[in-house]
């Protein structure tokens, strides 16, 4: 199956279509393993039972990032290709990575309210998090402020990577900041290594996010591949009513 | 290069003669500046101490507001079109529209800055040394902003949009350029180092604000 089939949005409707309840199975059983094996897993010494809050956490985290990665190399596509299911991608993706960084902050927060004994603190980690955020709304705002998809896909191609550009900058400069302005108030998690009764759930869960990730990410590509389907109907629809002068 | 001249020396003329928007910015800095005693008391030691981030907040703002019209009003009234269509690199167009931006909201931002020190309970070394940084970094607001005005005609958007698209991007300029403000007044960095990264800073935006504006134009104006 050559790669240039899946362009076509009604090839794309079909494949995934068949695809899409095996994905849902997979994942809802990546779910359940890494949920039991979370479960199963023994609490810190330190920190009880709140150490499984990492559990969704960093996974949360490393999709959060993963969905701007996803958006660049949409807009690549959208910009360079001309692509026609890239836009739809990177439109699917900014609201999926924006809830798993929402995800992300809300569960460290939780961790941080019994870890730090606040909800939030200026560290240079959940700030960075914090931006991520802000962006990602940036971009479903913009997608949601122009009517026409292609001409919206097209600018929010080129926000996405000058997002993706920037991210690092931030990183480092929030870093930087970070330690100019406090000391390190953060309790270094786990010690010097972590053991494989926390690696292995870890790993199980961050593989089942990834999982839903895609499945979410499919799902919502059809449904704007349709969407906009719909809007070219009614489009044509309007045009052709009597009274419109077509 | 007569053509990107010209270009230049028409938004400069555009910008100070009346229906410019140049002096509004240092207005509205003066503005900001001011009401901060006003929200936050007019203690002399505390407005010295947060001084320089109020400065440079107020300089953020000002700068971004005044960028929403750069491309829009030369699309409205057919211009850009004229731009676009030119031999000159649209790159080199962006860039010279940037400068003369730069050249009339920017600069008076940093002249207006020693006046707005005394304000702040800021000494004549603080003042200059505020000063300095926004002279380095203030393009660097103009050219990450450039990126939104850019985007904003696309969009036929502007306003709000744009304060939430680019903000994000200018927090490496915001904790830099206050960083080597406060190295210079209280220390204990040494002021070279914040002050080289913020040039830096202003080097890649500068590359990286001029290609994604331009870019933007194209795509915005098929």
């Amino acid at each position: 199956m050559p790669l240039i089939d899946l362009a076509n949005p009604t090839r794309y409707l079909q494949l995934s279509g068949r695809a899409l309840p095996w994905l849902i199975a997979i994942t809802a059983a990546a779910c359940v393993a890494g949920l039991y094996l979370t479960a199963n897993a023994p609490d810190d010494y330190q920190q009880g039972a709140t150490v499984k809050i990492m559990f969704i956490h960093v996974p949360a985290a490393w999709l959060g990032m993963f969905g701007w990665a996803m958006m660049s190399a949409a807009a690549l596509g959208t910009l360079v290709w001309r692509h026609p299911l890239a836009d739809v991608a990177a439109k699917a993706a900014a609201p999926i990575g924006a809830a798993f960084t929402f995800l992300c902050l809300v569960t460290g927060s939780l961790w941080g309210r019994p870890m730090w004994g606040t909800y939030w603190v200026w560290d240079a980690r959940l700030t960075s998090v914090l931006l991520l955020f802000l962006m990602y709304l940036g971009v479903i705002a913009l997608w949601r402020t122009v009517e026409d998809p292609s001409r919206a896909a097209r600018a929010a191609a080129i926000l996405t990577l000058v997002g993706a550009i920037n991210l690092p900058i931030i990183k480092w400069s929030v870093d930087w900041w970070n330690t100019l302005h406090q000391p390190a108030s953060v309790i270094k998690m786990g010690g010097p290594a972590i053991y494989s009764t926390i690696l292995i759930p870890l790993l199980v869960m961050a593989i089942a996010f990834t999982l839903l990730f895609m499945t979410l990410h499919v799902a919502a590509m059809r449904n704007e591949i349709l969407r906009r389907r719909v809007r070219t109907l009614m489009l044509m629809q309007a045009q052709t009513a009597p009274g419109s002068g077509a | 290069m007569s053509s990107l001249t010209a270009l230049f020396m028409r938004d400069f003329r555009l910008a100070i003669r009346v229906g410019g928007g140049g002096g509004i910015g240092v207005l509205f800095f003066l503005i900001v500046v001011t009401l901060t005693p006003f929200a936050i008391g007019p203690d002399l030691a505390l407005l010295a101490r947060i001084g320089p981030a109020i400065l440079w907040l107020g300089a953020l703002l000002a700068s971004l507001l005044t960028l929403d019209r750069l491309f829009t009003a030369d699309y409205e009234d057919g211009s850009l079109d004229l731009v676009l269509m030119a031999d000159t690199p649209l790159e080199l167009a962006v860039a010279a529209k940037a400068a003369a931006h730069w050249l009339t909201t920017g600069l008076p931002l940093v002249i207006a800055t020693p006046l707005l020190g005394l304000f702040m309970n800021l000494d004549a070394g603080a003042s200059a040394a505020v000063a300095l940084t926004l002279l380095a970094g203030t393009p660097a607001l103009t050219f990450i902003g450039l990126i939104g005005a850019a985007l904003s005609v696309a969009l036929r958007r502007g306003g709000l949009l744009l304060a939430v698209l680019v903000l994000p991007l200018t927090v490496p300029v915001l904790i830099f350029g206050v960083a080597a403000s406060n190295a210079a007044i209280i220390g204990p960095l040494p002021f070279g180092t914040p002050f080289t990264i913020l040039c830096a800073l202003t080097m890649i935006s500068l590359v990286v604000g001029v290609f994604a504006a331009a870019a933007a134009l194209r795509q915005g104006m098929e």
